[in-house]
């Protein structure tokens, strides 16, 4: 293991930002394409990354690999000093069965492009759904708690409206709350704004905002330069499956040393 | 057109001085008939329930990586609908006949720990309930199968990134969403079930049919007790629909953006706000 694998669990003084989410060299392939050509990048607990880079460079498929929603080919990621989907014993890395991917997963939350709330359950039954079934938290509990998760995200007063009655910002935002009720210790966004009409976007990202402010670690995928710029500890550039640059939002941003990067912000602001 | 033919034809049969009104009005509620009736429900019914259990573990099976898994629910669903139905119910009814005993003991020996006669293990209720779940699995499988694909992947990958097992997802988010596709093909099974249950006549269960075919060939009344026998077929098919259209509006909640009222919700709601005696101005049916 490196010296960035290492996660100090005990620390005597206030220590510099410790890594919750440290991926090395990872690579995914698809049949015979290869996606992701080793990524290597960390995240402090606490902070916000955001992930940028033109489509079908492997921004999702990354994401997906944190949560193991897709099997990794090689490196390894682990996020709060535990391996993503395997486990060590002794010497040897298994990959885990499905009831220790599950657990793992339930403390890694994520929020879809196409929001994918269960369509069959209320906005308040879509939140609780999770910790009652899969946490065992009691019912009553839950339901408090998923009020509560409502009204922060602004939308109390539709606990009982079905997805299809909602936007679509409101459904992302009940999303967002729905893998917020899990107490997760890092939350993934994959373009949670892009399927959403322009005067809806405004009340996702002033949700996101205001977790970020909280000191909730997320990873976001977005094109929204505005959101990465104003909420984001550090950027990365991914182009071709690869990390082509990455730093600070106004060293990245304001400041691309890449052709690509550049010819990418170019695009989209 | 049609209802004008069908229309002549049921007059037709009716004024037949061949048909005896007395004898059907007799017979329409006659024990026998009445303990066929129940008799033929319970089949239906027992039989819709346990092989829909069947066919969502045939269906989970066909869907599942697992090799040995996928091909036996393959095999099972080939055998099973690719034979006719009065051949399988007439194969478990004969059972008995191909193994008059069945035997647990040591093979090649005479030391049996216990045997049964097939005829008592297997009576004809048995192997007629038998037949008819047996062969409903394998089309109930076929359909539910249908419904979890009608599921979008976006909802598996939800369930999976809130730590949901795969059983939990199956059950909490996967069939719930898929009733909404698979209730109305099931709605028609269940009336081909009720229908097809009269095939069990040929092993000599006391159902509706066969009730009725024993009586007529005592009184020579066939007709007659056909019109019965169609007449009770009706009446279950149209008292069967009924749950099936709760069930359809409980799994559709949350589609439509409103549901419109149960028609027993739409008097409810008429009779609180007519006073008493504005209905009887209502029009009469
Ligand atoms: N299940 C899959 N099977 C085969 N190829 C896949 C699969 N998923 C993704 N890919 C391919 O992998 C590449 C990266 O896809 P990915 O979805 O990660 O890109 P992305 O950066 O998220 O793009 P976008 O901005 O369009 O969402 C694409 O070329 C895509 O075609
Ligand atoms: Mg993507």
């Amino acid at each position: 293991m490196t010296e960035a694998l290492a996660f100090p669990r005990h620390q005597e003084h206030p220590a510099p930002a410790r890594p919750l989410l440290v991926a090395t060299n990872v690579r995914k392939h698809y049949g015979g394409v290869e996606v992701l050509k080793g990524i290597s990048l960390s995240v402090n607990a606490g902070e916000v990354m955001c992930l940028l880079g033109p489509s079908g460079s492997g921004k999702s498929t990354f994401l997906r690999c944190i949560n193991h929603l897709e099997r990794i080919d090689g490196g390894r990621i682990s996020v709060g000093g535990e391996l993503v989907g395997y486990a060590q014993r002794q010497d040897r890395i298994f990959e885990m069965n499905p009831r220790e991917v599950a657990k793992q997963r339930s403390g890694i939350g994520m929020v879809f492009q196409r929001f994918n709330l269960f369509p069959h359950m209320t906005a308040l039954e879509n939140i609780w759904a999770a910790p009652v079934g899969v946490k065992k938290v009691p019912k009553q509990h839950a339901i408090k708690r998923g009020m509560e998760l409502l009204d922060r995200v602004g939308l109390a007063h539709l606990a009982k409206a079905y997805p299809a009655q909602l936007s679509g910002g409101q459904q992302q935002r009940v999303a967002i709350a729905r893998a917020l009720a899990m107490d997760p210790q890092l939350l993934l966004f994959d373009e949670p704004t892009s399927a959403l009409d322009p005067e809806l976007v405004g009340d996702v990202l002033d949700v996101m905002r205001t977790l970020a402010a909280d000191g909730m670690t997320m990873i976001v995928v977005t094109h929204e330069i505005g959101f990465a710029r104003g909420a984001a500890d550090s950027v990365v550039f991914m182009d071709g499956g690869v990390v082509v640059e990455s730093g600070a939002p106004a060293d990245v941003l304001d400041n691309p040393q890449n052709p690509r990067t550049i010819a990418f912000l170019e695009s989209v602001m | 057109m049609l209802g004008i033919s069908f229309a002549a034809l049921a007059s037709s049969l009716w004024a037949n001085p061949n048909i005896d009104h007395r004898t059907i009005s007799s017979y329409l509620f006659h024990p026998r008939i009445l303990g066929g009736v129940g008799l033929t429900l319970m089949l239906t019914v027992v039989s819709m329930v346990v092989s829909t259990i069947l066919g969502v573990l045939l269906a989970v099976m066909r869907l599942s990586k697992n090799p040995v898994m996928n091909a036996f629910a393959w095999f099972y669903v080939w055998v099973f609908r690719g034979t006719p139905l009065l051949i399988q119910v007439v194969f478990w009814g004969y059972l008995g006949l191909l193994y008059a005993q069945i035997s647990l003991g040591v093979p090649f020996t005479d030391f049996t720990v216990f045997s049964v006669d097939t005829n008592t293990l297997v009576p004809a209720f048995t192997a007629g309930l038998l037949a008819m779940t047996l062969n409903q699995a394998a089309y109930s499988a076929e359909i539910i199968r249908g419904g979890m694909l009608s599921v979008d992947t976006g909802q598996h990958e939800a369930a999976s990134s809130l730590g949901m097992s795969p059983a939990f997802t199956l059950f909490r988010v996967v069939l719930p969403q898929a009733m909404r596709v698979i209730i109305p093909p099931m709605g028609n099974e269940t009336i081909s079930m009720l229908k097809n249950t009269s095939l069990l006549s040929v092993i000599a269960v006391l159902e509706l049919y066969t009730v009725a075919t024993q009586i007529s060939s005592q009184n020579l009344r066939q007709v007659e007790l056909l019109v019965v026998v169609s007449c009770w077929y009706l009446f279950l098919t149209s008292v069967l629909s009924v749950p099936q259209y709760y069930l359809e509006r409980h799994y559709g909640r949350g589609n439509a953006r409103q549901q419109s009222p149960t028609p027993l919700g739409r008097i409810r709601a008429a009779l609180r706000k007519t006073p008493i005696h504005a209905v009887s101005k209502g029009p009469q049916p």
